[in-house]
């Protein structure tokens, strides 16, 4: 039988196992920082973390309080803030499996997970030393047309997707507007949970507006509500990223000890004002 | 020397020149000067040639999330892009990813983003550094995010166009595997270019200076545009124009 999607945040987190294949979303398409916070806070480990197609602030964190095992993504960046010290510092010590990507890899991978394939051709890739450094990619001949080297990758087909969303309905249907990777990583995903900022009343394919930004509820195991959820990341339309608690952090990251200190601070915060 | 318009602007107008005869262009993250260039050169063409900037919600009309970017290179839609990297050498090869040995790298940069796929793919990738160093400009890069050029019978319709950097732009020959300076930056001189580069390139005997920005561009560039960019980046569209 089917579960209620709606849930509390810590539930939403305690449901994300240690070792889970977890993929997130980049800063302008709805990150939950919330759930990653609970996520840090219960201590979660050995995540095998999928960006879409890269990440900034929530890798950063979960980089940077050993949560992650392996990273597969295009990049890790906090844009103009600066290095992404903890990443940086993983890779240093050797204490992450990196899997450097390309954005459409990664888009083009969990596309074949969607549809159930078991690997998806890609342009692009030969003979750089991306695909040197990816055992899991392979080249081979275009079989309609000989003397076509092209790359295969195979599927992505994530445990557990997880965003953040402005609005979602008490039968766990989420809305995502235009931001359609977020479905495409619904799809291929064996579960998907979602931080919202709000539950409407109203089941949301009454709204023929809405209806084609939805993310179905068959997709949906858990939704949480989180106001500002995505802090102090943005939530594009609905609030802007806080610039100076990203400064902060950045200028904290720099020493491992900053980091703890910054991140005893962000664990302990009750509810978030931003 | 005194000239009345700022770097930014020249490599601005420069860009802009660069994109004639595109039908759509497309500007990736954290490219501000690209940015105001495309949408100048739209401006310029009253608005024939497309601009899709990412990260800006005006000047990007996607509906299929970010793949979209993606799928259009592929089909050929996308006739111009931008790429940079921490490390670009003489044959064009790119690396976006770190210096020394991966994946323990010395410095380690945020990623190949889409480099690895678009740079084969754009007919007009314009490799765009502002810093022009021999850290920078280096022999061989120490990983290659995307190669500059690929071996007959790799699927390739795309590739470098040439180099813009703060000094100088060089265009690309992709049958000699080499650059080649084609203008120097008022300011700036060609002992000054090879005492910064690291790799080889072609040099003509004479090479002119970077054709400067026209008034009315200038005014362009300080009215209109700067109120176009501002919307991606408005720290950026404070602070460019003189």
């Amino acid at each position: 039988m089917n579960q209620q999607p709606i849930c509390e945040l810590a539930e939403l987190a305690a449901a994300v196992p240690d070792g889970a294949v977890l993929v997130v979303a980049q800063d302008n398409c709805g990150v939950s920082m919330a759930a990653t916070r609970e996520l840090v806070r219960r201590g979660v480990r050995g995540l095998h973390l999928v960006c879409v197609p890269i990440s900034g602030l929530q890798a950063e964190i979960l980089i940077g309080a050993g949560a992650v095992a392996t990273l597969e993504t295009s990049a890790i960046t906090l844009g103009e803030f600066g290095p992404a010290h903890r990443f940086i510092d993983a890779l240093r010590k050797g204490r992450i499996r990196m899997l450097d990507a390309t954005c459409p890899a990664i888009h083009a991978a969990l596309q074949a997970g969607q549809k159930g394939l078991p690997f998806i051709p890609l342009r692009g890739l030969i003979e750089s030393d991306l695909l040197a450094s990816r055992p899991d990619w392979k080249v081979i001949d275009n079989p309609f047309s000989p003397g076509d080297p092209i790359a295969v990758l195979p599927a992505i087909n994530p445990d557990i997707a997880l965003f953040h969303a402005p609005l979602a309905d008490r039968a766990g249907n989420v809305y995502i507007g235009r931001r359609r990777e977020l479905l495409t990583m619904a799809h291929a995903s064996k579960q998907t949970f979602v931080t919202v900022e709000a539950i409407s009343e109203q089941n949301l394919f009454d709204d023929a507006k809405l209806a084609p930004g939805v993310v179905p509820a068959i997709y949906v195991s858990r939704i949480a509500v989180a106001k500002q959820g995505a802090w102090p990341v943005g939530l594009p339309e609905h609030y802007g990223a806080d610039d100076a608690a990203i400064s902060r952090y950045v200028h904290s990251a720099k020493t491992e000890e900053g980091f703890r200190r910054y991140l005893d601070e962000w664990l302990n915060v009750e509810e978030v004002t931003a | 020397m005194n000239l009345d318009y700022s770097r930014a602007e020249l490599l601005v107008a420069v860009i802009a020149r660069l994109l004639e005869g595109c039908r759509h262009v497309t500007v990736g993250a954290s490219s501000p000067i690209p940015g105001a260039a495309a949408l100048l050169r739209r401006d310029l063409t009253q608005g024939a040639m497309r601009v899709t900037i990412l990260g800006s919600n005006r000047y990007n009309a996607y509906t299929n999330g970010g793949v979209e970017t993606f799928d259009m290179a592929a089909q050929g839609r996308i006739d111009a892009f931008f790429l940079g990297g921490g490390q670009i050498d003489g044959q064009g090869n790119i690396n976006l990813v770190g210096t020394g040995r991966y994946p323990a790298s010395d410095v380690r940069w945020p990623g190949s983003f889409g480099s690895a796929y678009l740079y084969y793919l754009v007919p007009k990738v314009i490799l765009f550094r502002e810093e022009h160093t021999r850290r920078v400009l280096v022999p061989k890069v120490d990983f290659i995010s995307s190669p500059g050029v690929s071996a007959p019978g790799v699927y390739r319709p795309g590739g470098p166009y040439g180099l813009l950097t703060g000094l100088a732009w060089f265009s690309f020959d992709k049958q000699k595997q080499r650059f080649r300076l084609e203008s120097v930056h008022p300011g700036h001189s060609v002992e000054e270019i090879r005492d910064q580069t690291g790799f080889e390139f072609d040099c003509p005997d004479e090479v002119p200076f970077t054709s400067a920005p026209e008034p009315a561009i200038l005014t362009l560039i300080r009215g209109r545009i700067r109120n176009e960019i501002a919307e991606t980046y408005p720290r950026f569209a404070s602070t460019f124009a003189n």
